[in-house]
């Protein structure tokens, strides 16, 4: 299979497209037939993945516009591997456990085209190609957030569309400007990210630069102060958004930071450690409060996945492969859990249309396989031991150790907040008596929704009892550009900083 | 006793003037048919304007590169034979949006037709040449044959447009005689490469140079009038408006690329020569006009004019890479028009068969943003292509319209100025919004009227037209490459 990335991109959108021949009533079939085949083209990457290999594999070449230096070039690592077929995996479950009706088919089409940009973002090596995905990626989401979404739908979308857009566009600019150095120093044009990585920049650029696509990833982290537009898109999104966008969306700004920040600019990244950790406890802490304070559910869920996005943050500053490989994995384990979280909020919602707090209570009594779930899913977002959610958690605190002690205590206690607010919604809602009467014959989980929902708590459990599987493949890749950031990095400064958070690697 | 000239006929290269000719011909040609034989069908001559265009396209890529003609004033170079191409293409792309299926005015004068072909003809004398009078007489040669066409839309509005256009563009044609006339009398000649020695030999001449700078700032406000550069544009938005849809469509991208040629010859000579004042002075109004017009679209009520500004606010992008005068920067210009062409046009012609003469939605605008709420509803293929063309618009890639947009950014960051292309995305970022209203109205409201169908003008010719227009838009990914080396290759060869 020479071609299995290009099969694994355009295929759903080939489906997409032909999707609009369906019938209507068929349109939901159709879309879960694909996504299924297309988790297991997924599946079928993995298995044929090498994952002792830290380098790209399945690389695929052709020039697009050769005079400019683009080409259609993509490849798949152990980073990005688990992040395409987590996509493939939450847009199949989104679909079985979506309880749309309205325009349903419009609604497969969109997601159809959402998953062939999600795909390609972390499959694609070109910054053209990789932008050209990323920018599309807006459109389906805005389509999506607007067309089925709360009351104020249509601000929420702009919103994101918005924030967004400014921020690649920057990016974007920075590209340009990557490629002219590039093209300065070489004498030929290129845009493939594993030229870029040849490329040795002072100093001064490499800040400005760094800060250019800074922009472009962190709004879309959502970092702190940039996540205005998160919670409000999770307010108005109906479940099915929210569970993408929380997934998979806003794991494309870390894993930008991955991919392009910190292998292009080993120095400024290393300079940026500080101010990027600040601004993640910032993001980890002050949401993790107003979290607390929220009366609405689903923006509870919406706060503390933007927390979660700063231990993650923290990890890939964290320049070492413990914290590299633990935010990525945490990337995968924030997806599961964020993605069913949410899609836990969609059930209670389509059964009551509230999401208010208030209107709960006492629900573990006639919903006990929801609470359970829901409990499961929990414990996995507050890192619990022995579900997926500790294994990258640790893994980053234990990274981040060895860069500031103090910082990782802080970021560390937030666990501890997490747990409170958490376990603090789950007594609110599930606990007590139950005092509202309607509630008292709420139905449990139906079929579809079990369908959906116990393959996550199944995963939950598997990686957070035996991660190897997944981590060992992360890891080889994470290792590989560790050590090539070590070797690239100019400043003595910078040299210390990877060496020695990564003391005790065999290199 | 003056001395007799004797010229042969070979000298006068009567070939650089053939597709010129050609128009004119086809233009007499209309004339006389009407004159045999009235009322005849506006298909007629909408298909021998089509044929005319075709021959005279023929004739402008027969043309051999870089050559002059009939005594020196015939300047046939790359940017001429590129740019007369894209008019001509325009052209072609524009007349069959006549045959709509209700009937218009216009079109049932075949006048109509034969000023169209002079217009072209005019439009074309501008871009090949390097004289300036010359480039004034087919300047205004056009612009008058543009006037009386959106008179003859003949609606209150259009009047207005057409005397606001006029006085406007009388006014530009001051300043362009007397910017002409001071470069003239400082130099004591009307082309442009002989001005370009006499400044370069006489540079330490502080008299003269200021002399020259007034004379270009004089040119400069004449284009920034013609482009409908902030802050000349006042008149755009209006006679857009007054104008019929594909007209102002048309208007939004022939004049102009017409007027951007002259300009880069002109001011790239000043720039060549290093004076970089000329440069500031462009910057500071192509900066002023992407923001502001920018700024005034997202404020529009209807669709129109949000299109109007959004083209001035295009137009000031390109004029941009003017400043940069390096060879990618010119090449930049033209591929962005090369797309632009296409995407804008293909937007107006979908308001065009959306013009409705009994319901009108609203009783100021034509195409205010309600009248299209709900279309994904009402008309999915209809929405789902305006929807194509606004994010071409707002430089989504892979669409057309981000290429030009990406390689502009590119030059001007080659050029060394990359708060250019910083201002360039953030512009951007901003236009995205009012594409996107478009957008919000036609996929998330609710439908405003139920009368079944809003492209109620619609015909098969134009379905055709918008059908080129989107397949050029969609695949632009797979063809920009040749695109540029053509372009850079015509740019290059003639020394911009």
């Amino acid at each position: 299979m020479d071609h299995i990335l290009t099969i694994l991109v355009f295929f759903p959108a080939f489906a997409g497209l032909l999707g609009f021949v369906v019938d209507k009533g068929s349109a939901r079939a159709y879309g879960i037939a694909v996504a299924t085949i297309e988790l297991f083209i997924a599946l079928w990457l993995w298995m044929s993945f090498d994952g002792s290999n830290g380098g790209m594999q399945f690389v695929e070449m052709l020039p697009l516009v050769p005079d400019f230096g683009i080409s259609y070039y993509l490849g798949v690592d152990g980073i990005s591997l688990f992040i395409v077929i987590m996509a493939a995996l939450m847009t199949l479950v989104g679909m079985i456990s979506m309880s749309i009706e309205k325009d349903v088919k419009n609604m497969i089409i969109s997601l159809l085209f959402l998953e062939m940009t999600m795909v390609g973002v972390f499959v694609a090596l070109d910054a053209i190609v990789f932008y050209l995905f990323w920018e599309l990626s807006l459109v389906p989401m805005l389509y999506i957030i607007g067309a089925w979404g709360g009351p104020r739908r249509v601000y929420a979308a702009v919103k994101f569309f918005l924030y967004t857009f400014l921020g690649s566009l920057i990016m974007l600019v920075g590209m340009l400007f990557l490629a002219y150095l590039y093209h300065d120093v070489t004498g030929t044009w290129s845009f493939a990210i594993t030229d870029w990585y040849a490329l040795v920049l002072p100093m001064e650029y490499q800040v400005w630069l760094f800060i250019a696509f800074f922009m472009g990833f962190a709004i879309k982290v959502p970092m702190f102060p940039f996540h205005t537009w998160l919670p409000y898109a999770h307010g108005q999104a109906p479940t099915i958004g929210s569970v993408i966008l929380a997934a998979v969306l806003l794991k494309m700004g870390t894993y930008g930071f991955v991919r392009f920040s910190l292998p292009i600019f080993p120095d400024a990244s290393v300079m940026m450690i500080t101010p990027i950790a600040i601004l993640s406890l910032i993001m980890v802490v002050y949401t993790a409060m107003v979290a607390y304070a929220q009366k609405d559910i689903k923006q509870v869920i919406a706060y503390s996945s933007v927390s979660h996005m700063g231990i993650i943050m923290l990890g890939v500053f964290a320049m070492n492969a413990e914290g590299i490989s633990g935010s990525i994995f945490l990337m995968l384990s924030h997806g599961i859990v964020s993605g069913a979280l949410f899609m836990l909020v969609g059930v209670i919602y389509d059964r009551l249309h509230t999401k208010e707090l208030d209107n709960f209570g006492g629900l573990a009594a006639v919903m006990p396989k929801y609470a359970t779930i829901f409990g499961i899913m929990l414990m996995a977002s507050v890192g619990l031991p022995l579900t997926i959610g500790f294994v990258g958690e640790f893994l980053v605190l234990l990274g981040f150790y060895k860069v500031s002690p103090m910082m990782t205590i802080v970021a560390g206690l937030t666990i501890i907040i997490g747990a409170i607010y958490m376990l603090s919604i789950y007594k609110r809602t599930f606990f007590g008596p139950i005092t509202h009467d309607e509630n008292k014959k709420l139905k449990d989980l139906n079929s579809k929704e079990i369908v959906s929902l116990v393959p996550l708590v199944m995963i939950v459990i598997w990686l957070g009892i035996y991660p190897k599987p997944v981590l060992e493949p992360i890891d080889n890749s994470v290792k590989a550009l560790v050590s090539f950031m070590e070797k690239k990095a100019q400043t003595q400064e910078a040299k210390d900083i990877i060496v020695s958070t990564n003391a005790g690697e065999d290199k | 006793m003056l001395e007799a000239i004797s010229v042969s006929l070979e000298d006068l290269k009567l070939a650089t003037l053939t597709p010129m000719l050609v128009a004119i011909g086809g233009a007499l040609a209309i004339l006389i048919i009407d004159l045999f034989k009235d009322g005849l069908h506006k298909s007629l001559y909408v298909m021998l304007t089509l044929l005319v265009l075709l021959v005279d396209l023929g004739a402008v890529l027969g043309l051999s590169v870089n050559q002059r003609g009939f005594f020196n004033l015939m300047l046939i170079d790359g940017i001429s034979i590129i740019s007369q191409a894209l008019i001509l293409l325009g052209s072609m792309l524009f007349i069959p949006l006549a045959l709509t299926s209700k009937r218009f005015h216009e079109y049932s004068y075949p006048e109509y037709f034969a000023l169209f072909l002079f217009m072209i003809a005019g439009y074309q004398f501008m871009v090949s040449s390097d004289n300036l009078i010359l480039i004034f007489v087919g300047l205004e040669t056009a612009s008058l044959a543009l006037y009386t066409l959106i008179a003859m839309h003949n609606r209150p509005n259009s009047y207005e447009a057409a005397v606001k256009y006029f006085t406007m563009g009388a006014m530009a044609a001051g300043f362009f005689a007397m910017g002409a006339a001071t470069v003239y009398a400082t130099t004591g000649s009307v082309e442009l490469y002989k001005i370009a020695e006499v400044m370069q030999s006489r540079m330490d001449e502080a008299g003269l140079m200021i002399a020259l700078i007034g004379g270009g700032s004089l040119l400069l406000v004449a284009f920034a009038f013609k482009m409908s550069l902030f802050p000349f544009h006042t008149w755009g938005p209006d006679a857009y408006e007054g104008a019929s849809a594909p007209l102002a469509g048309y208007m939004s991208i022939i004049p102009k690329l017409a007027a951007l040629v002259v300009a880069m010859r002109i001011f790239g000579m000043y720039i060549d020569i290093g004076i970089e004042a000329i440069r500031d002075a462009i910057l500071v109004l192509s900066v002023l006009t992407m923001t502001l017009a920018n700024i005034m679209a997202l404020v529009q009520g209807d669709v129109k004019r949000m299109l109007a500004y959004s083209s001035i606010s295009h137009a000031g992008f390109v004029m941009a890479a003017i400043a940069l005068d390096t060879t990618k920067g010119n090449t930049g210009i033209f591929l962005y028009y090369t797309l632009f062409l296409f995407t804008n046009l293909g937007a107006f012609a979908m308001l065009w068969i959306s013009r409705h003469k009994n319901n009108t939605y609203h009783n100021r605008f034509d195409h205010p943003y309600e009248k299209f709420a709900g279309l994904i509803h009402v008309m999915p293929m209809g929405a789902v292509v305006m929807a194509l063309f606004m994010l071409s618009l707002a430089g989504v890639p892979p669409f057309s319209v981000f290429w030009g947009k990406i390689f502009i950014m590119g030059a001007a960051v080659d050029a060394g100025y990359v708060w250019l292309a910083i201002v360039m995305g953030i512009n951007s970022a901003i236009s995205a919004y009012y594409y996107l209203k478009l957008i919000v109205y036609m996929f998330l409201k609710d439908p405003a009227s139920n009368d079944g169908t809003i492209y109620y003008n619609l015909a098969k010719p134009l379905m055709t037209i918008i059908g080129i227009a989107v397949v050029v838009t969609a695949t632009s990914i797979f063809y920009v490459q040749p695109l540029i080396n053509y372009i850079s290759y015509m740019v290059g060869a003639s020394g911009y």
